[in-house]
């Protein structure tokens, strides 16, 4: 039976899954520590639905093997479900139900008593800050708020690891702020494992310990967001403005340590590019410091995921053509 | 098999039904609507049909014909005889729908009727119309009889003639009574394939049954879950066309607190027996068309060839086949028996025993094909 033998909370070794002749997943590996919030990021049609739904039981894998908090998700389907919690893509919160029956159903689903219920119910509603919505309809609710229910429902059995498929696809920025703020609660507050998918590179950045990129199928880098940016050359920009000018100009910022290029934008102000930002910023620091001249102005503006994965797949994310209808093809085969 | 987890789903539906009425009202509208309105249409008897008479005899034998077709219009008004004074015209109106039939006396009737000479009367029906045509028929064929042995009603009965007694064992059964066990019937048919079709394919499209396949809920607990909910809304569909249509075509014996059980038990067998089949049909489908596209198929397939609204003996070989391998034709058959017959548990022994069989068949077949999956 289901014992956690390893400290990891997701292992994935070779994994694959074939839809006719079309390979959805074509054999990732990678593990996921406990505690961890993991980013698997893509175009659409990469292959990342795919993937959660084969760790989250949803679909067998073709080929390979997938470990989730130490149960195997084919032959231990059920103990995998015990332990995880699942946000999936298309909303599964039922619309004509209210905040509360859905999360209380969704507890039952659990083998969960009344009482019990009752509790977590409340409980979960003021986690997710829609205990004042308690009483109202799920379709009333804002796509925000909606995607907020849909992680309360996720939580009621305390999993492992939740799921979250494209947390925030559809939410208008303000909504993507406060499931992200959800999100980032969620892990503060306890040693749960976050696994999210998302096709927003800000996303990834700003809530992922570790992010893989996914494209065709296949893990093409995984690694954190600052080893990701970094492996990208002339990674960072700096733009500073100096008051009074510093002594030598675009010379002297030019001898500065991994600084590749120096370009003056006006009087005493420059763009500085180099390998890393945050040393070159304070070697900046430094030499304002040595000619007793202030810097007025500093900005860092490191390279951006979408730079890294236009780097590592030779493409850019929104220009991908290929489709792989994940949800009807995993409909048709599962 | 936790019962609980099996129980999350019955409690989901529950609170859907409750608040959308649509389902309940989709289920009952249509079989109310037939009961009165097919209950009222069909199976009246043929009044008032307009029948032209041609008088070419002008005898006296004619003048009793007359007599006789004007009492027909006074007592059982089966049809208006209607004088016209040429064949053509009479025709004309025919063809033109006007006159139903048109009845022709022709000359030397009277002659030939004092003579012995086969007398004849002559009626031309619009047999497009073949209710109608059959009731003038049969009306004329009677007056016809009557005119051939006027003395009979007079005189003592011949003792060696043949008299065919008719007893009827039950109070007069208008139509209405008659349909009424088949919409009872059409009403949980409907529920099942509305919230066992329709809606759960819509639910399972709109990625609701995602949310129970994440959940440790295993596959039986899902099969109880979902037939168990559908069956709880066909049955209180069931029930209320039982109550309100049995008083709307005035079937008050369901009121009997025997009977009444009888009745529930006959009718939660029917709800389970028609959401387990929807359940089976439904088990591999994905698109939302397909239940709505075999509604109208299935429901003439169930229906019609169950007795429901036209006697089982009056089909075809082929249909009566068809009848027999129908879950309809039981249930229509039990309530009938319960409501109309007035007879026990034990008259409808065989309806019970192939409504249980329609479930394990249909709850078999469908745990064989049902995944628990996407």
């Amino acid at each position: 039976m289901a014992t956690a033998t390893t400290t990891n909370a997701i292992e994935v070794h070779d994994l694959a899954k074939t839809f006719g002749t079309l390979k959805a997943v074509d054999g990732i590996s990678f593990t996921v520590a406990q505690g961890e919030i993991f980013g698997m990021l893509g175009p659409n049609g990469a292959g990342k639905s795919t993937l959660i739904r084969m760790l989250t039981t949803l679909i067998t894998p073709t080929a390979g093997s997938a470990m989730v908090a130490g149960c195997d998700v084919a032959a231990e389907a059920d103990a995998v479900r015990m332990r995880i919690g699942v946000i999936p893509q298309n909303m599964t919160s039922d619309p004509d139900l209210t905040c509360a029956e859905n999360i209380s159903i969704h507890a039952r689903l659990y083998g969960m008593g009344r009482q019990q219920r009752k509790q977590i119910t409340a409980q979960l509603l003021e986690a997710v800050g829609l205990a004042d919505r308690a009483k109202a309809f799920a379709r009333t609710l804002s796509g925000g708020m909606r995607r907020r229910l849909e992680i309360a429902r996720g939580l009621v059995h305390q999993p492992q690891i939740l799921f979250l498929d494209e947390p925030t696809t559809g939410l208008d920025p303000a909504s993507r702020m406060s499931v992200w703020e959800l999100i980032s609660h969620l892990r503060a507050s306890g040693g749960m494992t976050l696994f999210l998918t998302t096709h927003y590179m800000d996303e990834a950045d700003k809530l992922c310990d570790r992010i893989g990129i996914v494209d065709h199928g296949k893990l093409v880098v995984l690694d954190t967001p600052a080893a990701l940016k970094a492996a990208v050359p002339g990674a960072s920009v700096i733009e500073v403005r100096f008051q009074p000018d510093v002594a030598g100009g675009s010379a002297v910022l030019e001898a500065l340590p991994l600084v590749s290029q120096v370009r003056q934008q006006g009087a005493a102000l420059y763009r500085v590019s180099t390998d890393s930002g945050p040393a070159t910023a304070g070697a900046i620091m430094d030499l304002a410091r040595q000619q007793h001249v202030e810097v007025a102005s500093l900005s860092v503006q490191s390279t951006s995921l979408d730079d890294v994965f236009l780097h590592v797949t030779g493409h850019g994310l929104t220009e991908h053509d290929t489709i792989v209808p994940s949800v009807g093809w995993g409909k048709r085969t599962a | 098999m936790r019962f609980t987890r099996a129980m999350a789903i019955v409690e989901r539906d529950m609170h859907k039904f409750r608040r959308s009425p649509m389902l309940l009202v989709a289920a009952l509208a249509l079989p109310l609507v037939q009961l009165v309105i097919l209950g009222n249409a069909f199976g009246g008897k043929i009044r008032n049909v307009p029948v032209a008479v041609i008088n070419l005899d002008h005898g006296p034998q004619a003048v009793t014909v007359q007599e006789k077709l004007l009492a027909v219009a006074a007592n059982e008004r089966t049809f208006l005889p209607e004088p016209y004074a040429d064949q053509t015209q009479a025709l004309a109106a025919l063809r033109a729908g006007h006159v139903a039939a048109v009845l022709i006396i022709p000359q030397n009737y009277s002659r030939d009727r004092l003579l012995g000479q086969h007398p004849q009367l002559a009626l031309i029906t619009d047999n497009t119309d073949q209710i109608s045509a059959a009731g003038v028929s049969q009306t004329m064929s009677a007056l016809v009889n009557s005119i051939n042995a006027p003395a009979a009603a007079l005189a003592p009965r011949d003792p060696t003639q043949v008299a065919l007694d008719i007893v009827e064992v039950y109070p007069y059964t208008s139509y209405m009574k008659y349909l009424l066990p088949g919409l009872i019937t059409l009403s949980i048919f409907i529920t099942a394939m509305i919230g066992g079709g329709i809606v759960y394919i819509d639910d399972k499209q709109r990625g609701l049954h995602e949310g129970y396949l994440v959940t440790p809920i295993t596959k039986w607990e899902l099969i109880l879950g979902f037939n168990l909910a559908g069956a709880i809304k066909a049955f209180l569909a069931g029930l209320v066309i039982l109550t309100v249509g049995s008083e709307i075509a005035g079937v008050h014996s369901f009121l009997a607190p025997v009977r009444f059980v009888e009745l529930l038990v006959v009718t939660a067998l029917v709800a389970v027996a028609l959401i387990a089949m929807m359940f089976l049909l439904m088990a591999r489908i994905d698109d939302p068309l397909v239940p709505r596209a075999i509604f109208g198929v299935l429901n003439t397939l169930l229906f019609f060839p169950s007795g429901a609204i036209y006697p089982i003996a009056g089909f075809p070989a082929w249909l009566r086949a068809m009848s027999v391998v129908n879950p309809f034709t039981y249930a229509v058959h039990a309530y009938r028996v319960l409501l109309l017959q007035q007879a026990g548990i034990g008259a409808i022994a065989t309806d019970l025993g192939a409504l249980a069989l329609t479930c394990v068949i249909t709850l078999g077949s469908a745990t064989l094909l049902f995944r628990r999956a996407l």
